[in-house]
C-alpha cells in the first residue's frame, strides 16, 4: 500500500508498524471501549441522549464559548505573533518565553487563579462590579478561562511562518503605495492563513475538552454554564456509564471530523 | 543516557511501590466535609489499635463528592471501608458490584450512621439580609449557594430538608415544588460538591446565604476566624444519616476484614463520637451527646425514612434524569 | 527570531511609529492580563504568610509523595513518548502512503479529547466493571486507582507532543542529506545517529519539555483514574486542589507556585533549546 519517496532510506516497516501499536494500544483500544460501551445503546436511545435539553444547552455553551474563546485568540493571537516577530522592544523576550505558560499550569490552578481574579470579591471582578459587568459563574468567564489555556496555540502555529516572509515582500508592497492594512490583506493573509486556520481549530477543539481550568469558574448551572465535560462527570457520578459514554462519543466524532479537516486543509495547501 | 537511567529509576519505584501494602493498611472512602475529622480520628483509631493489639495499622483516606466516590469503589477502588454522605450511594455500590451484601445498613446500630448531622444555614456577619428560616430564602434580593445535587450528596440532604419544610408550611407536593423551583432560581453557583460551595461563599464571597452541613458550617466559621460569618438554624431540618460500612469483599481479599470491622466499632465507642463531636457531628452516643448538648441547638428534624420513604424512592423521585429537580431546569 | 528592527530598516515597512507603539502597548496589555496576573495570584497568595509557611507546605510528606509521583509518572511518559514521536515522524515525513492524513488525525487526537474522557476511557476497559476488569482482578493487577492508571493518564493527554514537533521539521528537512549518508555506505541506525538525530536534536527537545510541562501538570484525565488516596495516588496538582478544598489556601498555593516553577524551568530550557534551534537554522542556511 505504501509509495516510497525515497526508497534508500530504511525503516518504513519498522516505524509504522511501531507507530500504530504503540497508537492502537495507548489510544485506539481504550477509546475503543467507550464505542463498545455505548453500542449497548440503539440508535434511536443514543439519538435521545445527545439531543436531551440539557445536553443540547451544554453542547451550544460548549461549542459557542470554544468558538469565541477561539476567535478572540485568532486576534490576539496574530498580534502577539506579529510584534514578537516584528518589533524589539523591552521585555520581547520574556513575553516570548511565557506565552507557553498556559500549557505547563496545571489547569486546575489556572482555574483558581482565574476565579480569585474575576470572582466578585477578586482583584479584577471587584472592579467590574460596581459596573454591573459579571464575568466570573457566566459564559463570559469560560471564555476567559479558555482565552488563557488555548492562547499559546495560534501563536505557536502563526510567529513562524511570520518569521519566514521575507520582509522584502512587504516593502514592496508598501512601496508600490499600499496601505498597511492592504498590505496585511494582499500579502501577509494569504501566506498566515493556513497556520492561522490551523491555530484556531487546535484552539477550538482544546476548548470544547476543557474541563480542569473551566470548572472552579464556570458555575456549572444547568441549562446556562454547564460545559459538556461536566456534564459527562454528572451523568457518571449517576452511575450513569452508556449516557456518559454517549456523550463522549459525540464529542470524539466532533474532534476527529474537526482534526481531520485541518489535516487535510493543511496537505491540500502544502500540495497543490 | 539520563532519561533512561531516569526512567529505569521510575520504573523501579513503581515496582517497590507495588506490592509494598503488606503492613495492615486500610483505605477509607469517604466525602468531602469529612476530611478533619478522620484525620483525626484515624490518629486515635491507630493508637487504639495498637494498645489493644500490639499491631501497627495505617489508615489513608480518599475524599471527594459522595456520587464520584461511590462510583470510584465500583470501578475498582479497593476501599476496605466507606463512610459516604447517604445511604442510597452504598447501596449502589451494594446492587451494582456486590461488594457487600444488600443489608449492610442493618449490620451496625443506628441504621450504620455513627453520627448525624443536618441542614443549617450560614449567612454573613449581622445578617444582612434578616433570614431566620426557610421562608427567607425566596425572599426578594437574596442569592442562595448550594451544591449541585446531582454530583453531591449534601446538596440532596439540602434539597430535602427545603422540600420537607415547605411541604409541612404549604401543604401539598405541588406547592412544595414551588418552593424548591423559587429556592433553585436564586442560585448563582451549583458547585459539583459540599466543600466547592462553602468556598464559593466563604472566599469568592458569592451569596447571601449557604445552605450547608451543620458540621461543615461549623468548620468554615471556625476556619474563618469565627466573627464574620453566623449560623442560622431553621425552624425545621433534616436529620442526615451519612452512613459507614465494611466493603466486605475487598476487605476479605485483603485481609483486613478484622481491622475494618474495628475501625467503624470504635466511631461508636465514647473516643469516637467525642472525636465526631468535636469536629461538629452529632453523637449518637447520649452520655457524649449531653456533654456537647450546648454545641448542638434542639430543632425539628424529619428522617429520609418517614418523610422520603428512604433513599430507594427519594433518589428516582427527585434526582434521577428527568426527577423534579431536572424539572426545576428544564421548565426554563 | 529575526533582528528586525536595524536602523537600516526602511521605514515603509516598520509603518508608522504611532502603530508600532499601539501594538506593543496591546501586547503588553495581553501579557499582564492574561498571563502575569493569574502568576501574580499564585505567588502573592503562596507567600501570604511568608516563606516559612511556603516551605513546610512544600516538604510535608503528603507534599514530597506526590511530587514523586507526579515525577514518576513523568519520568515514565517521557521516553515512551519521545521514541514514539521519532518513530511517528519518521514514517510521517519520509514516506507517502496512503491513509497518512488518517494516521496524524489520530495522532493528534489525545490533542483535542476532553481530559475527563482520556481518564473515562480507561475505566472503562481497566475498571473492576470495565471489559478487562475481571481478568485483572483475577490476577491481581490494578491499573486504574493505582500508578499504572495515572501513567497511563499521563501518557495519554502529552501523546502527540514530540511527534507534532518533529512532523513539521523533518518534512522541511526533506531527505538528501539521509539519502547521501546512505549512499555513502552508512547503515540504517548509522544514518540515524549520526544524521538525522543531530539535524533534529533541537526540535526534539523542544518537543521534549512541552511534553514534560503538560505531563507535571495534567488535572483532568488523571483525577478520574486516581481514586485520590492521600499519600499514594495524589500528583502534584490534585494535592493542590485537595490543599484548596481544606481551606488551606496558603499550601495549595505554595505547592501550585511549586509547579508554577517547574513550569518555567521548563520554559527557560524551552527559550534556550529554541534558540539553538534558530541558530542552527540559520547555519544550515548559510552553509
Amino acid at each position: 500500500m505504501s509509495r516510497r519517496t525515497s526508497p534508500v532510506i530504511p525503516g518504513f516497516g519498522l516505524t509504522l508498524g511501531y507507530t500504530i501499536v504503540y497508537l492502537s494500544l495507548l489510544v485506539l483500544i481504550p477509546l475503543g471501549a467507550m464505542f463498545v460501551h455505548a453500542a449497548q445503546l440503539t440508535w434511536d436511545q443514543f439519538w435521545g441522549i445527545i439531543t436531551a435539553p440539557r445536553v443540547l444547552a451544554a453542547l451550544r455553551l460548549s461549542f459557542g464559548t470554544a468558538f469565541a474563546s477561539a476567535v478572540i485568540n485568532s486576534v490576539i493571537g496574530v498580534l502577539l505573533a506579529w510584534v514578537l516577530v516584528r518589533y524589539t522592544f523591552p521585555g520581547r523576550k520574556i513575553i516570548d518565553a511565557m506565552i507557553d505558560l498556559p500549557f505547563a499550569l496545571p489547569t486546575a490552578v489556572a482555574g483558581i487563579a482565574l476565579t480569585a481574579l474575576y470572582a466578585p470579591a477578586g482583584l479584577i471582578g471587584s472592579l467590574l462590579q460596581p459596573l454591573g459587568i459579571k464575568i466570573a459563574f457566566t459564559p463570559l468567564g469560560i471564555t476567559l478561562a479558555l482565552v488563557f489555556v488555548t492562547l499559546p496555540f495560534v501563536v505557536r502555529t502563526v510567529q513562524p511562518v511570520l518569521a519566514d516572509i521575507p520582509k522584502e515582500i512587504e516593502e514592496a508592497a508598501a512601496c508600490l503605495g499600499a496601505k498597511p492594512l492592504q498590505v496585511f490583506r494582499y500579502v501577509l493573509l494569504p501566506a498566515i492563513l493556513p497556520a492561522w486556520l490551523t491555530g484556531f481549530a487546535l484552539a477550538f477543539a482544546r476548548g470544547v475538552g476543557e474541563y480542569g481550568s473551566v470548572i472552579f469558574i464556570a458555575g456549572n448551572m444547568p441549562m446556562k454554564t454547564e460545559i459538556l465535560p461536566l456534564l459527562i462527570m454528572v451523568k457518571l457520578d449517576q452511575y450513569d456509564y452508556t449516557g456518559a459514554t454517549a456523550i463522549g462519543v459525540m464529542m470524539l466524532v466532533v474532534s476527529f471530523i474537526l482534526l481531520l479537516g485541518i489535516n487535510l486543509l493543511q496537505r491540500r495547501i502544502e500540495h497543490p | 543516557m539520563f532519561i533512561r537511567r531516569f526512567a529505569l529509576a521510575a520504573l523501579a519505584g513503581v515496582l517497590i511501590a507495588g506490592p509494598a501494602a503488606a503492613a495492615t493498611e486500610l483505605l477509607n472512602v469517604s466525602y468531602d466535609p469529612t476530611r478533619e475529622l478522620y484525620q483525626e480520628y484515624n490518629a486515635a483509631f491507630a493508637k487504639h489499635w495498637k494498645s489493644e493489639t500490639g499491631e501497627e495499622v495505617t489508615v489513608k483516606n480518599s475524599h471527594g463528592g459522595s456520587g464520584k466516590q461511590g462510583r470510584s469503589v465500583i470501578d475498582g477502588l479497593r476501599a476496605d471501608v466507606v463512610t459516604l454522605a447517604l445511604a442510597g450511594d452504598i447501596d449502589q455500590i451494594s446492587s451494582r458490584s456486590k461488594l457487600l451484601p444488600d443489608n449492610w445498613q442493618t449490620r451496625l446500630p443506628d441504621n450504620s450512621t455513627p453520627y448525624t448531622s443536618t441542614i443549617v444555614f450560614l449567612v454573613r456577619k449581622g445578617n444582612p439580609k434578616g433570614i431566620h428560616d426557610w421562608a427567607d430564602l425566596t425572599k426578594e434580593g437574596v442569592e442562595v449557594i448550594t451544591p449541585n445535587p446531582k454530583t453531591s450528596g449534601g446538596a440532596r440532604w439540602n434539597f430535602l430538608a427545603a422540600w420537607a419544610w415547605a411541604k409541612k408550611e404549604y401543604g401539598s407536593d405541588e406547592k412544595a415544588q414551588a418552593y424548591v423551583h423559587d429556592l433553585y432560581k436564586r442560585v448563582p453557583v451549583l458547585d459539583t460538591g459540599a466543600r466547592g460551595s462553602t468556598i464559593t461563599f466563604v472566599n469568592n464571597q458569592l451569596g447571601d446565604v449557604l445552605i450547608a452541613w451543620e458540621n461543615e458550617a461549623f468548620l468554615a466559621k471556625k476556619e474563618q476566624g469565627g466573627d464574620q460569618l453566623e449560623i442560622i438554624v431553621p425552624s425545621l431540618s433534616i436529620l442526615a444519616e451519612p452512613p459507614v460500612a465494611v466493603v466486605d469483599k475487598v476487605a476479605d481479599r485483603k485481609g483486613t476484614r478484622k481491622v475494618a470491622e474495628a475501625y467503624l466499632q470504635y466511631l461508636y465507642s465514647e473516643e469516637g463520637q467525642r472525636i465526631a463531636a468535636r469536629n461538629f457531628y452529632r453523637p449518637r452516643n447520649e452520655k457524649v451527646a449531653a456533654e456537647f448538648a450546648q454545641q448542638f441547638p434542639k430543632l425539628e428534624l424529619v428522617t429520609i425514612d418517614s418523610a422520603f420513604d428512604g433513599w430507594k424512592s427519594a433518589q428516582p423521585k427527585f434526582f434521577n434524569d428527568g426527577g423534579i429537580f431536572d424539572q426545576i431546569y428544564q421548565g426554563h | 527570531m529575526s533582528t528586525s528592527n536595524l536602523p537600516s530598516l526602511s521605514a515603509a515597512r516598520r509603518g508608522s511609529p504611532w502603530g508600532r507603539r499601539i501594538l506593543i502597548t496591546a501586547t503588553w496589555i495581553v501579557f499582564t492580563l492574561f498571563l502575569l496576573l493569574p502568576l501574580y495570584i499564585v505567588l502573592s497568595e503562596a507567600l501570604k504568610e511568608g516563606f516559612g509557611t511556603f516551605f513546610s507546605a512544600i516538604i510535608e510528606p503528603d507534599a514530597l509523595s506526590a511530587l514523586k509521583l507526579t515525577l514518576i509518572a513523568t519520568g515514565i511518559s517521557l521516553p515512551l513518548n519521545v521514541v514514539f514521536g521519532v518513530a511517528a515522524a519518521w514514517c510521517v515525513s519520509k514516506y507517502e502512503f496512503r491513509g497518512k492524513s488518517i494516521l496524524v488525525t489520530l495522532i493528534d487526537l489525545p490533542f483535542s479529547v476532553s481530559p475527563v474522557i482520556a481518564g473515562l476511557v480507561y475505566v472503562l476497559l481497566f475498571g473492576a466493571q470495565g471489559l478487562l476488569g475481571p481478568w485483572l482482578q483475577d490476577h491481581d493487577i490494578q491499573i486504574v486507582f493505582a500508578v499504572p492508571g495515572i501513567v497511563l493518564a499521563t501518557l495519554f493527554v502529552t501523546f502527540p507532543f514530540v511527534a507534532r514537533e518533529l512532523i513539521p521539521l523533518m518534512q522541511e528537512q526533506g531527505t538528501q542529506e539521509e539519502e547521501a549518508a546512505r549512499l555513502l555506505g552508512a547503515s540504517g541506525w548509522q544514518m540515524f545517529w549520526h544524521v538525522t538525530l543531530p539535524n533534529i536534536k533541537w526540535g526534539l527537545i523542544y518537543g521534549v519539555v512541552l511534553c514534560n510541562a503538560r505531563a507535571m501538570g495534567e488535572f483532568g484525565a488523571v483525577s478520574v483514574v486516581s481514586g485520590h488516596i492521600r499519600g499514594v495516588t495524589n500528583t502534584l496538582p490534585l494535592h493542590v486542589e485537595i490543599l484548596y478544598n481544606e481551606y488551606n489556601h496558603v499550601a495549595a498555593f505554595s505547592v501550585a507556585s511549586l509547579l508554577l516553577a517547574l513550569a518555567l524551568l521548563t520554559l527557560l530550557f524551552k527559550q534556550w533549546s529554541e534558540s539553538r534551534l534558530t541558530s542552527q537554522n540559520s547555519t544550515r542556511e548559510t552553509h
